[in-house]
């Protein structure tokens, strides 16, 4: 049976970015925190993963929230100088540097990672990042280019 | 030549090493005349058998790797001497500078370097065509970390601009073509590890790719798990690789894996102004930092 010409297509629905986030417990889970409190209305895409300092992050974290299927990630922490354990944040930003870097080497588009400093009393910073990053993510579209969980056999 | 023979004899006679590491010819002598293959490393326990030791360009091995204490079984020997280029002397240097090992646990044998070919099997000696990458602009062709310097400077390797060729060509690049670039390459890669297992910097007790609680990295070769790897040993290796070229030169499927190494330092040098170097107490650069290191890619 032949479906009828007069039968719309399903309504295509917008593509919704995941965007993984993660933020150093000190400040920048406190500053979203203070954002959501505060009522800030933000992009609903972003989901938040706590870590003890922005040093904790691993690229390795990056490449496996890309592998399961994140289309962008926000790593923050406490401006330099404001780290809890004094120095952490110094360490993770030549990790950074180099990281951010290294994917740009390898073609993988660096605006799909946001680094900043989001301090505990910066909420309204927060959500600019949230909202500018999922705006961003969504104008790039979906990451196909990453070779996902289900990535196909070469 | 004799020079080394009879140090790396001496060495042995009097008990001040229990091994020598070096490199050994296996076919007839004279180079480049003989057999293409000839040159494997050596490892020499009897002091009789120290005629058995050479150097020349087809002495492409970074014997430094044998210091790393994850070779057990060379451990066990005990007491190493080693031969080494300036090159190399930077990744001994870089086992010392992480407390790999101890300076005085080790002797340092210098030769002085004038280059070695990319690939003992196209023949015909040190050319611009088949001289190594790594020797290219080559500055520390003298040993400085060494307990012994032999041999007369041999005139400079041939300039060759073949590497900074290809890096330029790769930068110069869009971002897809380098995506491509890199995912044609690395899905030839089949996970033989042969990258890590010739590195000296690579200390690890445990690989990353080794765990599996959680999986960081897909063990088998596919193109996700091919991209982590690669990505991961090589900001592994940020601020600590020699620039030897040694896993380009292991792996099996001819992957530039040099080109990843060479960026990732260059990108350290021009940030924390640091590059590799034979003196164990500069601190690794990944392990130090400074207040006013740059930030511009962070909100």
């Amino acid at each position: 049976m032949s479906i009828p010409s007069s039968v719309e297509p399903p309504a295509r629905t917008e593509f919704e970015p995941k965007v993984v986030a993660f933020v150093c417990n000190w400040c920048t889970y406190t500053g979203a925190d203070l954002a959501g409190t505060s009522r800030l209305k933000m992009a609903p895409n972003v989901r938040i993963i706590r870590v003890p300092c922005s040093s904790r992050v691993s690229p390795l974290f990056i490449t496996k929230a890309f592998e399961r299927g994140a289309d962008g990630v926000i790593v923050s922490g406490c401006h330099t100088g404001d780290c809890h354990f004094s120095t952490g944040n110094y360490y993770a930003r030549r990790r950074f540097a180099v990281l951010h870097e290294l994917l740009g080497f390898l073609g993988i588009d660096t605006k799909r990672i946001t680094f900043s400093w989001v301090s505990a009393s910066e909420g309204p910073k927060w959500q600019q990042v949230v909202n500018d990053t999922a705006a961003r993510i969504k104008a790039l579209g979906p990451f196909d280019q990453y070779p996902s969980q289900r990535g196909d056999w070469s | 030549m004799n020079e080394l023979r009879e140090l790396a004899r001496k060495l042995l006679a009097d008990g001040t090493v229990k091994v020598v590491i070096g490199y050994e010819s296996v076919g007839p002598a004279g180079w480049p005349e003989e057999g293409p293959r000839g040159v494997r490393p050596s490892f020499i326990t009897d002091p009789s058998q120290a005629d058995k030791l050479v150097f020349d360009s087809r002495c492409v091995h970074n014997l430094a790797t044998y210091l790393n204490p994850r070779r057990s079984h060379i451990v066990k020997l005990g007491k190493p001497a080693v031969v080494v280029k300036g090159c190399d002397a930077r990744a001994v240097a870089g086992l010392i500078r992480e407390c790999q090992i101890k300076r005085e646990d080790v002797v340092i044998i210098g030769v002085r370097c004038g280059g070695v070919v990319r690939d003992p099997t196209l023949g015909g000696g040190l050319t611009e065509q088949n001289v190594s990458d790594r020797c290219v602009g080559c500055e520390e062709r003298e040993p400085t970390l060494c307990d012994y310097l032999l041999g007369m400077l041999p005139p400079a390797p041939p300039a060759s601009t073949r590497h900074a060729d290809k890096l330029a060509n790769l930068e110069a690049m869009t971002d897809v073509q380098r995506w491509e670039f890199w995912s044609e390459n690395l899905s030839r890669c089949i996970r033989c590890y042969a990258c890590r297992e010739i590195c000296p910097m690579c200390l690890c007790v445990q690989c990353m790719a080794d765990k599996n609680r959680p999986q960081w990295i897909d063990c088998s070769p596919t193109p996700r798990g091919n991209l982590a790897w690669h990505m991961m040993r090589v900001l592994h290796q940020a601020g600590r690789c020699v620039g030897c070229l040694e896993c380009e030169r292991a792996c099996p499927e001819g992957i530039p894996l040099g080109l990843l190494g060479r960026h990732v330092a260059e990108v350290v040098e021009r940030r924390f102004k640091y590059k590799a170097c034979e003196d164990p107490t500069v601190p690794a650069p990944m392990g130090v930092y400074r207040p006013d290191d740059g930030e511009e890619f962070i909100l």
